[in-house]
């Protein structure tokens, strides 16, 4: 590869060839403000405010774009470039709403960053602001396209990541807008609820719909028995939310937080992780007999679970009947719990702390709602960080408590759930050990978008593939349709590097970020002296007291759910 | 299409249907068709020399004019050859058109015994 | 072919101009006549693209004597066949009259608005039939294809195209030489030319009437170009608001497909070439090379950073070229002729002809093709026929929306690139808007930046979001609400589209507002400071008239002029004007003979 050398505010550089000035000067260290860019997603040079001054031509370069060349003498803070960038912040601001006292985005917004550090305190343009509906009906994400800066990185990463394009630009010049096909709340579209938009948003135009206030309503009511049951990935994020490194390992405090907050007792999801491995693996195992079509899927994802039943219907039977270990949770909190503490099922309130915006809408689907097993709150990762802050909790200096039990009892297996290939690791150490009475340890994934690796089971292979990003899933399933694919057990996790990269994580996140907390759950599995789900006591205790066996008729009726066919609009 | 020869035929085909459009360097053959004109026969004379010239398949401009004020001489053509004089033929009679044609228009010599006017080129 | 010639031609424009003047009922008439009078086999009916004068349609002319009949009627026919065709006279009243002579002008050649024309792209159109591939090939159509083909490199194509310093026709002037060999150099197994005749400046036209009259020019144009850069496909992408035009192309690559002048190894070459039309819904951002690309590939018209450029990276990601229907239409003439044929006309920097679109105050409207370098003011006085209604001159707005307004000492500025872009304003795609003393300058930008404001994409920051603020201070400014701060304001806004822009409509937009600023300032001082507009055209600035009592000499013509009673003297007395009553119509100022009336 040919390099280039220029010169970036009197350093020189050498960079590859194709690389842009942005690139360039962040090589030597030079911070340039960037509003739509991002570096996982294509190139959109629209926002104008990473200009920067060629100093030959005096013209002004988009640097997020503009590809370096040879001899390029570059300033990026001359006087025209920085009046140019506060211009079009300025601009942006004069049609916004100016409320960032009460956003939900207020110190975690880039546009605030940004205004901030231009140190612009007023806006010359006034007019016109844009004024339309908010969307909130949807269970999962708001949109507040009055907040939206069009720097199109939802549109982008809807269409290039998760390949759903539930987003699109529409109407044109001042009128523009980012919104669904034909304008429709976002719940009445294919979009998977992934929440990935929220993630990449500068500004609060998308968020996740808030249910604090409901959580907060019932921790008040005496009358109920409010349990929460927390994702294994929140264990190596929220630490982030208050000034932690990402992937520092927070599970102690975690526990002492949701105390105080005032949970009856609090569990964790890892249990039911466990409970779904023993279901699903025995499931696969199945399958893998011959017994039932293969590939196995896996369905614990509820982003990947629409995105399947909008465009991979065909695939549906494939699709693990098993609840998602939060939706396990629930059904077990309401029957073998209850009647475990002699409380009336109806008086158990169950909330439940995810990396999800899409388990917002998994509550809400109606199999899920049948027969009082339903989990009864959502709260994502950040929205449990704002009710810490709220009840002035310092997190950071809390003593490490224990999860309660019966239901907090995890092992390492259901801990990587929380990143990607997690699941088919921890499925198939019980796999391999129930088919063979061989131990497996390891399986050696990486965080790569797709990732393959087969695994000898006595006289057999079993082929898995993992794809995390609904547009990597659907390369594989595409495979599958074509009957042209060899696995026999497939991963998906709709959001990119698996929870850990959830749409509802701590803002801001990035790969670099979100490896270091996939790293951090990678780490409570290895120091964990149980790290099979068969072998989790509660589990076998489970089983033994109240299931019977795993596929066991009572385990069909609160373990495992349905699906159907959606439109593929 | 294979060649430019091949073109080059279709356009020599192509050309004779705009040869009315074509003015310049061409003989022009002016038919009085004024009242008195018609009343003696210029219609039929027009479509004799329209005919004739398709059969000798020549490139011709034909027009018309209205009256010169010698109507006895009636009907009247003019006819004139680039760079040359016009001519005025009178008293014609439809298989007098053969012989102007053939002998002015193809050969250049003016059939005198049926011009009765001369009038210098313009 | 038929057997028999005919000894009249009568070509008829069907242009939409035409078209929507009435051609089609004027034709069926003549076509009654003839029947009428057994002429159907003398005389031949020729439907012809557009000949540029729009103005004066429907036109006819009657060959062999090139008489050239306007604005004809139905009811002119029956005269037109009795007197013309069958007597030889000339309709005198259907001529065309010189509104300076008042002369009637039989032969088109001899009118004006023709003469200081030099039409070398329009050449065919309104002489030949627009549904004829044979009257294009009578005309020379396609020989240079075939020698192109039969005897020339591609890159020997490209030298003569460089040679003939031909530039792009579409408002950049980029050298197309220069484009078609980024194209050709550009390593790819599948290429792709593309025609834009996403034709949209307000006014502008000529790109519909290359596409109308003479359509194979284009598609010979793009086969010649598309051999030259190694493309085997090819894409009109054209608005789907000129039906004519996509009618008349339609039928023309149906015909050249016919011909084998479309498809496998033409004129016994191994270069093949296949030729489709795209509709564009109208929006103006398409135009623009990237944008356009996205919208045949289906995507939401929006244009992207260049680089990649199309010659790198163009439709479905494979190197592209993209032309201008005018910078095509003049490729088979560079490359029959010769690139002399072509660069003998012009100036240094800017080579050949250029079709303008005349429109606004002035006599003759319509198209005109004229050799670069020529002035301004030769467009606008002899070809134009200069100012309608005897008023003044004050500017002309040359290059479409993003063009600029250049007043009357700049009328003998030779028009080509290079000047117009010095001057503040650009060549664009052609259109020139002229504007009279009653024309407001600020009302006039305001009227361009509200056309690039509708039509922006919304992608970028500057363009999207500036242009609607800079519009609402026109507004504001024309309607009297102008404050102290405006004019600066309007120049951060437009220096910061102009220099931040993503694509080349953001980047242009301000430039009616930057010229006007830099030309006629001081009106927009008047509509802030003193609330007047000084051309008496924005409504909420008028306040009425006033008579200047000293000068006024009591004639009473202002009186009898107002329409609503509300001037009153006494004769010989000096007049008032009540300004309660007065409706500010300006009736009354022009009829005063001593100018002793003025805007309050």
């Amino acid at each position: 590869m040919d390099t280039i050398t220029l010169t970036i505010d009197g350093q020189q550089v050498e960079v590859e060839q194709g690389a842009t000035l942005l690139e360039a000067a962040r090589e030597l260290g030079i911070e340039i403000p960037t509003l739509c860019y991002h570096p996982s997603l294509s190139l959109h040079g629209s926002c104008r405010v990473c200009v920067v001054e060629d100093a030959k031509s005096g013209r002004l370069l988009a640097s997020c774009v503009a590809p370096v060349n040879d001899g390029m003498e570059i300033v990026t803070n001359s006087s025209k470039a920085r009046i140019a960038r506060r211009t079009n912040v300025e601009l942006l601001l004069a049609n916004h709403p100016n409320d960032c006292l009460g956003c939900d985005r207020n110190g975690t917004c880039e546009l605030q960053d940004i205004t901030h550090d231009l140190g612009i305190t007023r806006i010359d343009f006034e007019g016109e602001v844009r004024d339309l509906p908010v969307d909130d009906v949807g269970p999962s994400l708001k949109r507040e396209p009055n907040k939206c800066i069009l720097c199109g990185r939802c549109v982008r990463v809807c269409e290039e990541v998760q390949g759903v394009s539930a987003l699109e630009f529409t109407q044109r010049g001042f009128e523009s807008i980012v919104t669904t096909g034909f304008d429709l709340p976002q719940s009445e579209v294919n979009c998977a609820n992934c929440g990935q938009c929220a993630t990449v948003c500068p500004t609060a135009a998308i968020t996740e719909n808030r249910c604090r206030e409901k959580v907060w309503n019932v921790l008040d009511d005496d009358s109920k028995h409010v349990i929460v049951q927390t994702a294994p990935s929140i264990q190596s994020t929220m630490g982030e939310e208050f000034g932690m490194e990402p992937g520092t390992v927070v599970t102690g405090k975690l526990a002492a937080a949701l105390r105080r907050l005032g949970f009856d007792k609090v569990f964790s999801t890892d249990f039911a992780a466990d409970l779904t491995i023993m279901e699903e693996g025995n499931e696969f195992i199945q399958r893998f007999k011959g017994k039932k079509k293969l590939p196995h899927i896996t369905s614990c994802c509820p982003g990947w679970v629409k995105f399947c039943e909008h465009n991979y219907h065909d695939l549906i039977e494939n699709l693990s009947s098993a609840k998602s270990p939060m939706s396990m949770f629930s059904s077990i909190s309401k029957t073998y719990y209850a009647k475990k503490m002699g409380i009336d099922a109806e008086d158990v309130y169950t909330v439940a702390i995810m990396p999800c915006t899409a388990k917002k809408f998994e509550m809400n689907r109606e199999e899920l709602q049948e027969g009082g097993l339903e989990t009864d709150a959502v709260l994502t990762t950040r929205e449990l960080a704002r009710m810490i802050k709220e009840m002035g909790i310092e997190f950071s200096t809390l003593e490490d408590e224990e999860y309660d039990s019966i239901l907090g009892t995890s092992t390492g297996a259901a801990t990587i759930f929380g990143t990607t290939g997690g699941v088919t690791e921890a499925a198939l150490r019980t796999v391999k050990e129930e088919l063979t009475g061989e131990s497996l340890d390891r399986l050696g994934l990486g965080f790569d978008g797709i990732q393959e690796a087969s695994l000898e089971i006595g006289d057999q292979t079993v082929n898995v593939v993992i794809a995390n990003g609904l547009a990597n899933a659907a390369k594989i399933l595409d495979e599958v349709r074509a009957g042209e694919s060899k696995y026999d057990f497939i991963e998906v996790m709709a959001c990119p590097k698996g929870c850990v990269g959830g749409g509802g994580q701590p803002l801001p996140t990035n790969d670099e970020i979100k490896k270091k907390r996939a790293q951090g759950l990678r780490n409570i599995d290895e120091s964990g002296k149980v790290r099979k789900s068969h072998k989790n006591p509660e589990i076998k205790k489970l089983y033994d007291d109240f299931l019977g066996e795993p596929l066991s008729g009572e385990s069909h009726h609160l373990l495992h759910t349905r699906y159907k066919k959606r439109d593929k609009n | 299409m294979k060649s430019l020869e091949e073109l080059k035929k279709l356009r020599e085909k192509a050309q004779k249907e705009l040869q009315a459009r074509k003015t310049e360097n061409k003989a022009k053959v002016t038919v009085g068709m004024g009242t008195c004109g018609i009343a003696a026969g210029a219609r039929a004379l027009l479509k004799e020399l329209m005919a004739e010239i398709n059969r000798r398949n020549l490139d011709v401009i034909i027009t018309q004019t209205g009256c010169i004020g010698m109507c006895e001489k009636e009907p009247l053509i003019d006819v004139e050859l680039p760079g040359e004089d016009r001519i005025t033929y009178g008293n014609l009679k439809a298989e007098d058109i053969v012989k102007i044609v053939v002998e002015h228009i193809v050969n250049g010599n003016i059939v005198e015994d049926l011009a009765i006017a001369r009038a210098d080129k313009e | 072919m038929g057997e028999s010639i005919y000894r009249s031609h009568v070509l008829i424009c069907g242009g939409t101009g035409c078209v929507s003047s009435g051609c089609k009922e004027a034709q069926d008439a003549l076509v009654k006549e003839l029947k009428k009078h057994d002429l159907a086999t003398e005389v031949k009916l020729v439907e012809t693209g557009c000949h540029g004068f729009c103005e004066k349609g429907p036109i006819m002319i009657f060959y062999p004597e090139g008489v050239f009949y306007c604005q004809v009627t139905p009811e002119d026919m029956e005269e037109l066949v009795e007197e013309h065709i069958l007597k030889g006279r000339i309709v005198q009243r259907l001529l065309y009259k010189e509104p300076t002579t008042k002369e009637n002008i039989p032969s088109y050649k001899e009118i004006d608005f023709y003469k200081k024309q030099q039409r070398l792209s329009l050449a065919n159109c309104g002489h030949i039939d627009a549904e004829s591939i044979d009257e294009y090939i009578a005309e020379g159509g396609y020989e240079a294809l075939g020698k192109a083909l039969t005897e020339m490199t591609p890159q020997e194509v490209i030298e003569e195209v460089k040679e003939s310093g031909l530039r792009g026709r579409g408002g950049g002037g980029f050298p197309t030489g220069l484009k078609w060999q980024f194209a050709h150099d550009t390593e790819g197994d599948k290429k792709y030319i593309i025609c834009n005749a996403d034709e949209g400046d307000p006014g502008a036209f000529m790109d519909r009437s290359l596409l109308e009259g003479d359509p194979h020019a284009i598609i010979e144009g793009m086969a010649i170009g598309a051999y030259a850069i190694g493309a085997d496909e090819g894409y009109v992408y054209v608005r789907a608001e000129y039906p004519l035009a996509i009618k008349r192309l339609q039928n023309a690559i149906d015909q050249a497909k016919e011909y084998g002048l479309l498809g496998d190894n033409l004129f016994g070459s191994d270069f093949s070439f296949k030729l489709q039309i795209k509709a564009g819904a109208g929006a103006f951002v398409c135009g623009e090379e990237t944008a356009l690309m996205a919208s045949i590939e289906g995507k939401r018209g929006m244009p992207r950073p260049r680089p990649p450029f199309p010659a790198q990276k163009g439709l479905w990601g494979k190197p592209s070229n993209i032309n201008n229907v005018e910078s095509l239409a003049n490729i088979p003439l560079i490359i029959r002729e010769g690139a002399s044929r072509f660069n003998s006309v012009g100036t240094e920097g800017s080579k050949g002809t250029k079709v303008f679109a005349l429109t606004g105050k002035i006599n003759n409207t319509g198209l005109a093709e004229v050799p670069m370098g020529i002035t301004m003011r030769e467009i606008i006085y002899d070809i134009g026929g200069g100012i309608s209604g005897g008023k003044e001159f004050k500017a002309v707005q040359i290059g479409g929306p993003s063009g600029g307004c250049l007043p009357e000492n700049l009328l003998d500025l030779p028009v080509d690139y290079d000047s117009l872009i010095e001057a503040g304003a650009m060549m664009g795609s052609g259109g020139l808007v002229v504007m009279d003393e009653e024309t407001c300058m600020v009302d006039v930008a305001r009227f361009f930046l509200n056309f690039t404001k509708s039509e922006s994409c919304g992608k970028c920051t500057p363009c999207r979001e500036g242009t609607k603020r800079m519009l609402e201070i026109l507004n504001r400014i024309t309607s009297g609400e102008g404050r102290d701060g405006d004019i600066e304001q309007l120049e951060r806004l437009a220096e910061n589209i102009k220099s931040t822009s993503l694509c080349g409509l953001g980047q242009t937009a301000p430039n009616p507002v930057l010229s006007t600023l830099k030309y006629f300032r001081h009106e927009y001082e008047a509509h802030i400071h003193e609330q007047k507009c000084p051309a008496g055209a924005c409504d909420d600035l008028l306040n009425g008239y006033v008579v200047d009592e000293d000068a006024c000499i009591g004639c009473t013509l202002c009186a009898k002029a107002c329409p609503v009673d509300a001037i009153e003297g006494a004769p010989k007395q000096a007049h008032i004007i009540d300004l309660d009553e007065c409706i500010s119509c300006g009736a009354c100022e022009p009829k005063c003979p001593v100018d002793a009336i003025s805007q309050a």
